[in-house]
């Protein structure tokens, strides 16, 4: 019975964010407390610290310690094609719509290791859209960044993957769009042609450009409501007239200003902006 | 017993069962929330609290995010997130790596939940094929909140009480008949 009481308390925690933000311009502190406080726990007991000293003093003064500890204290756990029947909208909906625009600028927030943009670059291949389409991936962390450029991931999700594809509609041979070398899958060169990846921080970064789609899924849950208000207004500037904004199967933008200006597809997490 | 503020209750196979002969017998004015925390499959999510809401008077609702916990409402985890319970009494969802195989997994809501309700907790745990929950009952426990299982002999898959059991102190060991009773006497 080793796991008892907590070996960081809450104002620890304080203490390690006010580092962050003081050191390395990181503010994590409009995160959800609970969610912050089990990432860095989790940390503390994988990499056996000695003490809550030592820990902040490698964190502040070690670079590539202060990398790992923002990538374990970020969630970047995502599959592709989560939730089939949301890109089943997407490919049906949402994309058509799309469709007629000359330029179709997509911008995926939070896109961690790049699961969902290659999902997304699959869609728009299939839909004969993806010469003219551009997928801004942007993620806080550099280190997914460079695995989501890549575009390897482990062939042991591939029967999973090519389920949640045909789930969302997908009528391909899913393992067409990769090449399989020993553990990782390979996916084509073509669909990494049409995504951007760059580091953006959502809680101290402004709007890049418009775009008319936006992606956010599974990100403002860890959010506290203060930051979740901020981040929905930058989504809000970033987003064209009728363009559309997709949230995760547990996030609403209901309690929000913006929400006025947005009409949603009935059942999905989708709004689009009517005003 | 020091006044409930909340209770927890995880389980996992064969733990359904239990809710529905539990639920119909609760007062329908309890003075404290429950969340249930159970193992389900991903995608069947809106049938559980339905099932559920049928077979009892008080409010049952799947929790949304950032949502305060109010008294007399059963709360259920939604399938394939985390719930945790932050210190200002909301609920807070997190997509992180399965715990025990599982997500939501129980000891996340159990050790959330440790510290902010401190000793005016009650943990119980059901019947269950897996561990989930006993770190969290751990927890529970340290921070000196009541911990209660299903007597495993009464669980169709003994499993997770008789782990907690075994590696926690136990406070109460209650067959199912008794369960419903112990709740109403904890308002």
């Amino acid at each position: 019975m080793n796991i008892e009481l907590p070996v960081i308390s809450d104002t620890q925690v304080e203490i390690l964010l006010a580092d962050l933000l003081e050191h390395y311009g990181y503010d994590f502190t409009g995160y959800s407390k609970a969610s912050i406080k089990r990432r860095i726990l989790r940390l503390y007991a994988l990499d056996k610290a000695v003490s809550f000293a030592e820990f902040r003093y490698r964190i502040n003064n070690d670079n590539f310690y202060f990398k790992r500890f923002v990538e374990q204290i970020t969630v970047n756990v995502t599959e592709m094609f989560r939730d089939p029947m949301f890109f089943k909208t997407l490919r049906n909906v949402v994309l058509p719509k799309l469709g007629t625009y000359p330029l179709i600028r997509i911008w995926l927030a939070g896109c961690s290791t790049g699961e969902e943009a290659y999902s997304m670059a699959i869609l728009l291949k299939e839909l004969n859209l993806l010469n003219k389409a551009l997928i801004y991936a942007t993620d806080l962390n550099p280190v997914v960044l460079e695995k989501a450029g890549h575009g390897m991931f482990g062939m042991s999700q591939m029967k999973q993957y090519s389920e949640n594809y045909i789930l969302s509609g997908g009528t391909n041979d899913f393992s067409s769009y990769y090449t399989a070398n020993y553990s990782l899958a390979k996916f084509n060169d073509e669909l990494r042609s049409k995504i951007i990846f760059s580091t953006h921080n959502l809680v101290s970064d402004h709007s890049f450009n418009e775009f008319q789609l936006i992606l956010c899924r599974n990100v403002l849950i860890y959010f506290d409501r203060e930051l979740q208000h901020k981040v929905l207004q930058l989504f809000d500037d970033s987003l064209e007239g009728l363009g559309y904004l997709a949230l995760g199967t547990k996030e609403t933008l209901d309690f929000s200003q913006v929400s006025k200006r947005y009409k949603r597809i009935p059942g999905e997490k989708i709004w689009r902006k009517v005003n | 017993m020091n006044k409930c503020d909340a209770l927890i209750i995880g389980g996992s196979a064969g733990s359904l069962d239990v809710l529905l002969k539990v639920l119909p017998a609760l007062s329908p004015d309890l003075s404290f929330p429950i969340v249930v925390v159970i193992h389900r499959k991903v995608g069947s999510d809106s049938l559980l609290p339905e099932l559920l809401a049928g077979r009892t008077k008080l409010m049952v609702k799947e929790i949304d995010e950032k949502e305060p916990v109010k008294p007399g409402v059963i709360y259920i985890a939604p399938s394939d997130y985390h719930t945790l319970i932050e210190q200002d009494h909301t609920f807070s969802l997190d997509y992180s790596e399965k715990i025990n195989y599982s997500r939501p997994a129980i000891d996340a809501t159990f050790q959330t939940a440790a510290e902010v309700y401190k000793e005016k907790l009650v943990g119980l745990l059901l019947s269950g094929s897996n561990a989930d929950g006993v770190n969290g009952l751990i927890s529970v426990k340290a921070w000196g909140g009541i911990t209660v299982i299903q007597d495993p002999q009464s669980a169709q898959v003994a499993y997770m009480p008789a782990q907690a059991a075994i590696q926690v102190k136990i406070d109460y060991v209650l067959p199912i008949e008794d369960i419903a009773d112990f709740i109403n006497l904890l308002s």
